[in-house]
């Protein structure tokens, strides 16, 4: 009787429970809107994201994708990317480069305000280059920025800023953040000419930014954006379900399955980086050219993407990612077509016919990175190669791996910090200090040296080409895709553009009723 | 006077070796606040300086020396990640968290009181229930019973939307309604417990020979139960419930992450992975300093429901 009972009840629960996900998961109620329409009353929206801004406030000092993302719509360099991926001019509205390439001369748009309501002068552009040049503290805050000799002011709405060397890729560091130049505490108080201004922050909790009524282009359609924090997967799903989030970049096609079709256009895009399972070339067997070259037949692309994202994806060949259309070559994706038993005859003549061991490292906060890795696994399992996967909490994999370079082979997604090819092909230079995978080809050092010192565009772009061909034909590592990024958009909304950087552009979304 | 003098100094002590412990372990673990405030593109230099401007430089005992001797001056730092002072950051949050565990605490004690005294007292089918639902939910975790009633209550019947938390300070009562699903959360498997204890405890006063003399002195069972019965039975229930309290807070780090809870769990957790330090030190010592708390609170009411216990 007592086993009945309890048996009964568990079943209750069950039934219970699953009735519930299964009715209404799917089917929003009347009582789904109630925020909504208050929104929609307020011109305002809720922007899920999955990480807090976790690094520094002030636009010079912060580094982590996800900032950059917000900070996209707060600041504007003297040029910005559009959604096409071109540079166009933001605070400056013009540039003339002199005839050795040397000195840039840019003039500051007429009527450009910071959010605190000063007009922008050269000045405050002097002032923010010379920031981020600045080497007191042991290195310019950006990289790129050492390769400056003068920044000065012409007069009040003209900037020289003159290089040691000619650099066809200089102007897109020019992307960084003019601030004002007696801003205090940029880390706290965030001031731009974006068009957008920051409200507030409340840390593991939101980030409200609103529209900036003197913006000099055209203005946010919104008036007021909030951004809120949902660190677990599974609660960003059901706050997007229940109704608390209006717009979310960034889902898995697990996460977007979830949502009704009625309620949320599922917009997509990429992700704009190349995921690959990167291996240690002072690692053996890695070292051997022809074991790579057996790797990389051995990997079925399309059954990874099916596997991770539902098909969802694009397939890579090498460092460079789609949305680069530029220098993209899709005749490399494939170059290695799959090929199992080409892959066992190129492992068993480079002597490893039994196989062998191997560990791919993968930080285990990445869902897609270590899906990816399951599939890797078993592929190689099929011609021989005894894999193992170790998962590492991220701050463990960046020091092992990324800064330690003590691992065999990892699986990480690797995206452009500014929008050049360089961004992505240098780190392969023998000698460059994030060169992780201590890729060692003097022919591709070569060709780099060649590609900075190009005075043309097209000479620049076709030896950027014959870079990405020397990583793919020396089997640098196993390219896999580049991959989707899907965005919820609720129903009644509009305006998302994606980018061939990792922004969401907030100002051009807008109710559409 | 010289007990609770001896009870103060040992309070002292845990708290301090928590907190070098917590400073130890973040030594031996690899990760470094600079890689998530800087990024993978940064330069050693960069790098170097910015551990120079943060202190990290310098040997670990000096650091926790230095730690220690501004903490107890009531400067906790300056976090990391949010370049804000951490008691700023902390006193938003634990007014979460605390509200978090009274709702809780609340839930814990109004449902499993009663339940327990009348599963006890009416045995049956009624007692048989509360049985079965109290192993059920104290086999579940609470993470899960989370994701659960976010489903029923959230999805289904949209009694409150998931997600959408308003902090205490902009609309106390708005707060204190999302919060009452967490909170429930937290407290199944506690009132679980606690009605299996009180259930057991009853049954087995309800042996003792005094209930028997009870009795046959022409008392009625439910007369017995509640004026003598229950004193007894109740003394280790309330201990435990003290106990609770300790618990609760420690069971919201987990459910704040179901809950999309701004609240101290969830900083824990982001200070961690961040190493975040000040953040973690701060929490970590005043988790140690909730739980000692609690622990002193409940020998005192140990002490007062039992006399026996005050020789001692």
């Amino acid at each position: 009787m007592k086993k009945f009972v309890s048996l009964f009840l568990v079943l209750v629960m069950v039934s219970a429970v699953l009735c519930g996900c299964g009715d209404g998961s799917k089917k929003p109620g009347a009582e789904w809107n109630k925020g909504y329409e208050q929104r929609k009353l307020n011109n305002e929206i809720v922007v899920g994201i999955a990480q807090d801004l976790e690094d520094s406030l002030d636009p010079h000092q912060s580094s982590s994708a996800g900032t950059r993302e917000v900070f996209f719509n707060i600041y504007e360099g003297l040029v910005k990317p559009n959604s096409a991926g071109e540079l166009i001019y933001a605070v400056a509205e013009d540039m003339k480069l002199s005839s050795d390439g040397r000195t840039y001369t840019f003039y500051i748009r007429e009527g450009v305000r910071f959010h605190n309501g000063q007009s922008v002068t050269a000045a405050d552009v002097v002032y923010s280059i010379k920031r981020c040049a600045d080497t007191s503290g042991g290195a310019p805050l950006v990289a790129a920025f050492s390769a400056i000799e003068d920044v000065k002011v012409v007069d009040e709405m003209t900037v020289d800023i003159t290089i040691k060397a000619r650099d066809l890729d200089f102007l897109s560091y020019l992307t960084v953040a003019i601030v004002p130049e007696n801003a205090a505490d940029l880390a706290t108080k965030p001031c731009g000419t974006g068009p957008f201004k920051y409200v507030s922050r409340s840390p593991q909790e939101n980030i409200i930014i609103e529209r900036f009524d003197d913006y000099w282009g055209k203005k946010a359609e919104l008036s007021r954006v909030t951004y809120k924090i949902y660190e677990n997967a599974e609660t960003l799903v059901m706050a997007l379900k229940g109704g608390a989030i209006d717009l979310c970049a960034h889902l898995t096609s697990a996460q977007a399955k979830q949502l009704d079709e009625d309620y949320f256009q599922i917009l997509e895009g990429t992700m704009n980086l190349v995921q690959a399972v990167y291996l240690n070339h002072k690692a053996a067997p890695f070292d051997n050219e022809q074991v790579r070259q057996a790797l990389c037949y051995a990997i079925d692309r399309q059954q990874i993407m099916n596997f991770v994202a539902d098909g969802h994806g694009t397939a890579v060949g090498s460092s460079m990612y789609p949305a680069f259309t530029k220098y993209f070559m899709p005749e490399l994706t494939d170059y290695y077509k799959y090929d199992p038993a080409k892959a066992k005859k190129l492992l068993a003549d480079a002597g490893y016919p039994n196989g062998f061991d191997m560990t791919i490292m993968v930080a285990s906060n990445n869902k897609p990175h270590v899906d990816t890795a399951e599939v890797v696994a078993q592929q190689l399992r099929a011609i021989g190669i005894n894999v193992t996967i170790q998962q590492v909490e991220w701050q463990t994999w960046y020091d092992e791996a990324y800064k330690g370079r003590n691992f065999q082979a990892t699986i990480v997604g690797l995206d452009a910090s500014n929008m050049t090819a360089r961004a992505l092909l240098e780190r392969f230079t023998s000698t460059h200090s994030k060169n992780f995978t201590n890729y060692n080809n003097p022919d591709y050092d070569a060709l780099f040296q060649q590609a900075i010192s190009a005075t043309d565009d097209a000479a620049q772009t076709a030896i950027y080409k014959q870079m990405q061909r020397e990583l793919t034909e020396t089997a640098a590592n196993l390219y896999i895709q580049d991959l989707c990024d899907l965005v919820a958009l609720r129903e009644g909304l509009t305006g998302v553009e994606f980018y061939p950087t990792y922004v969401l552009d907030l100002s051009t979304v807008k109710f559409t009723k | 006077m010289k007990h609770a003098a001896k009870k103060l100094g040992l309070m002292l002590l845990t708290m301090l070796i928590v907190s070098f412990l917590a400073f130890l372990a973040f030594q031996i673990i690899p990760g470094d606040p600079t890689n998530t405030l800087l990024g993978s593109e940064a330069t050693p230099e960069r790098v170097a300086a910015l551990r120079a401007e943060l202190g990290l430089d310098r040997p670990f005992f000096v650091r926790y020396f230095d730690w220690i001797t501004d903490f107890v001056q009531g400067d906790f730092g300056k976090s990391y990640s949010y370049s804000m002072p951490v008691a700023d950051m902390l006193s938003g949050k634990l007014a979460v968290t605390l509200l978090l565990a009274a709702i809780s605490f609340l839930l814990t004690v109004i449902v499993s009181i009663p339940l327990g005294i009348l599963s006890a007292d009416c045995g049956g089918w009624f007692d048989r229930i509360v049985t079965v639902l109290g192993q059920v939910t104290m086999a579940v975790p609470p993470f899960f019973i989370g994701i659960l009633l976010t489903y029923l209550f959230g999805i289904t019947l949209h009694w409150f939307t998931p997600g959408e938390f308003v902090s205490p300070g902009v609309d106390f009562w708005a707060s204190a309604g999302y919060l009452v699903f967490p909170a429930a959360a937290i407290a199944l498997p506690r009132i679980a417990m606690t009605v299996k204890m009180l259930r057991s405890g009853i049954m087995g006063e309800l042996n003792k020979d005094y209930v028997r003399t009870s009795h046959s002195r022409g008392n009625t069972r439910r007369a017995t139960l509640y004026r003598h019965v229950l004193r007894n039975a109740v003394v280790p229930t309330v201990a435990f419930l003290a106990m609770t309290i300790a618990d609760i807070v420690a069971g919201s780090v987990v459910v704040e992450q179901v809950f999309a809870i701004p609240g101290l769990g969830r900083l824990l957790l982001s200070s961690i992975s961040n190493r975040d330090y000040p953040v973690v030190q701060a929490i970590i010592v005043m988790m140690a300093f909730w739980v000692v708390l609690v622990n002193f609170v409940a020998d005192l009411i140990n002490q007062r429901l039992d006399p026996r216990l005050r020789l001692q």
